[in-house]
């Protein structure tokens, strides 16, 4: 096992978790409780990852922040270096790709509570964000819960973006699919074999958890 | 809302993991990022270990890939400190753009082209050479778009005459090792790889192999490069000193790389 390579991944899935909560959440409360025209095309925008080819979003990642482009330059000035080939780099692809994976089963989660209970807050005097911390995520913490653990797994297991946008750097960019992918172009099928099933088994448990937690919503 | 607090501090130490295990070295080691073509995979890794006993202070990461896939990357300031290409008009041309000066392009070996099938094919390749390919229904190579083992087996089998023939049932992998590994694994019943993945590593004795004759396809002449943001250039200059010197020379040869031409 490469275990480098298992604590990089880890890292990655955490951190692209967190900030998927930061920005997922509001953006998923937007996407639920907004009666504006426009919100089909956040929608899409939110949701294309799902359909489209990795390779595409890496070939665009790569075009728009290389060190010739104007979001190059300024990473470049602001904290030195480059975006791709870098963790920051890969941590910023992830994010977009997990984009829906987590904020369609919050939003969905969101849609769900009851908008009387909403209404009966605002009315009673709670702010916004306040009717939002102590209504609607306590009645909804199962999909919320369920979009985080699906970006953190899908993380686990990406590989098509990270190889175009990261490179396969030893300890910046190497994740554990593609120690996976090295390991069985240097015929070393036993490492391979290891490193794949820790995953396997990984996926299983995950989905399993998520979805008992949806069950149980169901009866709730 | 329990559970996610709970999902969080479980998230938590993950946060810290990874930038302390890869950033972990001792100090006064420098650190020494090689990018190197998929043929040197088992080659270099023992040119590493022999510079590791003689330099204990530089540490070398190496990662494999196609030279043209590591050309564009480079292109975009990826951050290796060396780059060894399986054909030296990639860092050519690199130079050529403004990344690195001539002084840092070296070359330091020439790569042989095979037709290998498993121990156990009933291809006659020892007596057709290329031409047994016919009776082949999977040919692995590497793609000729970005990998200059895929270009020489292209060439190679069009002087053959047996391109035509070939040309639908090929397997194109990314790389020259992928490529071997295609056939390795008995995904496809013939290759054309280099030789250095052939005499080394887990292939070694379990196939049979041909010589490609070199008039067959252009030289596949390997250059490298030292790239000018290399972390350590002192380390860098080091690293390609020992390939190029005695020790690196005769680990190449044994691995079926030729003397570089000039």
């Amino acid at each position: 096992m490469d275990w480098v390579a298992v604590g990089l991944t880890l890292r990655l899935a955490a951190l692209t978790t967190a900030i998927l909560a930061v920005v997922g959440l509001p953006l998923a409360y937007w996407l639920a409780t907004t009666r504006r025209a426009w919100r089909p095309v956040v929608d899409a925008a939110v949701a294309v990852p799902l359909l489209l080819p990795p390779t595409v979003l890496g070939f665009y990642f790569l075009m728009s922040t290389g060190p010739n482009t104007a979001i190059g330059r300024l990473y470049d000035q602001l904290a030195g270096g480059t975006i791709p080939f870098s963790f920051t780099g890969i941590l910023l692809a992830s994010v977009v790709y997990n984009l829906p994976f987590a904020v369609r089963p919050f939003a969905a989660g969101f849609a769900a509570v009851d908008r009387r209970f909403i209404e009966a807050a605002r009315c009673l005097g709670a702010s916004g964000p306040r009717t939002f911390f102590t209504v609607v995520l306590p009645l909804s913490w199962p999909a919320v819960l369920a979009g985080l653990v699906l970006a953190f797994a899908h993380t686990v297991g990406e590989f098509g973006v990270v190889l175009m946008v990261g490179g396969n750097i030893p300890g910046v960019t190497r994740t554990i699919a593609l120690a996976i992918y090295d390991d069985v172009q240097a015929l070393d099928y036993a490492g391979a074999n290891e490193a794949s099933l820790v995953l396997l088994v990984f996926a299983v448990s995950v989905l399993a958890v998520t979805y008992s937690l949806q069950r149980r919503r169901l009866t709730l | 809302m329990l559970p996610l607090f709970i999902l969080w501090l479980a998230l938590w130490p993950a946060l810290w993991l990874a930038p302390g295990m890869a950033a972990g070295q001792a100090p006064g080691v420098s650190l020494v990022r090689v990018a190197a073509a998929a043929d040197l995979k088992f080659a270099l890794d023992e040119v590493i270990a022999k510079f590791r006993e003689a330099h204990p202070g530089v540490r070398v990461e190496p990662t494999y890939g196609s030279s043209g896939t590591i050309h564009a990357q480079l292109r975009q300031r990826a951050p290796y400190d060396i780059y060894l290409s399986a054909d030296i008009a990639y860092p050519q041309d690199l130079v050529s753009r403004g990344i690195g000066v001539r002084s840092d392009l070296f070359s330091y070996a020439r790569g042989r082209l095979v037709l290998w099938v498993p121990a156990q094919s009933r291809l006659p390749i020892e007596r057709d050479g290329l031409r047994a390919l016919t009776a082949a229904t999977r040919i692995a190579i590497a793609n000729p778009r970005h990998a200059p083992y895929g270009r020489a087996a292209e060439a190679a089998m069009r002087r053959a005459g047996v391109w035509a023939a070939a040309e639908r049932r090929l397997v194109l992998a990314e790389n020259v090792a992928q490529a071997a590994q295609f056939v390795e694994s008995g995904a496809a019943d013939a290759g054309i790889i280099a030789k250095s993945l052939v005499l080394t590593g887990p292939m070694r004795g379990s196939g049979r192999y041909w010589d490609i004759p070199e008039e067959m396809h252009p030289p596949i002449e390997q250059g490298g490069l030292i790239l000018p943001w290399a972390s350590s250039r002192d380390a860098a200059g080091r690293l390609r000193q020992f390939l190029t010197g005695a020790v690196g020379r005769e680990i190449l040869l044994r691995a079926g790389f030729e003397a570089p031409s000039k």
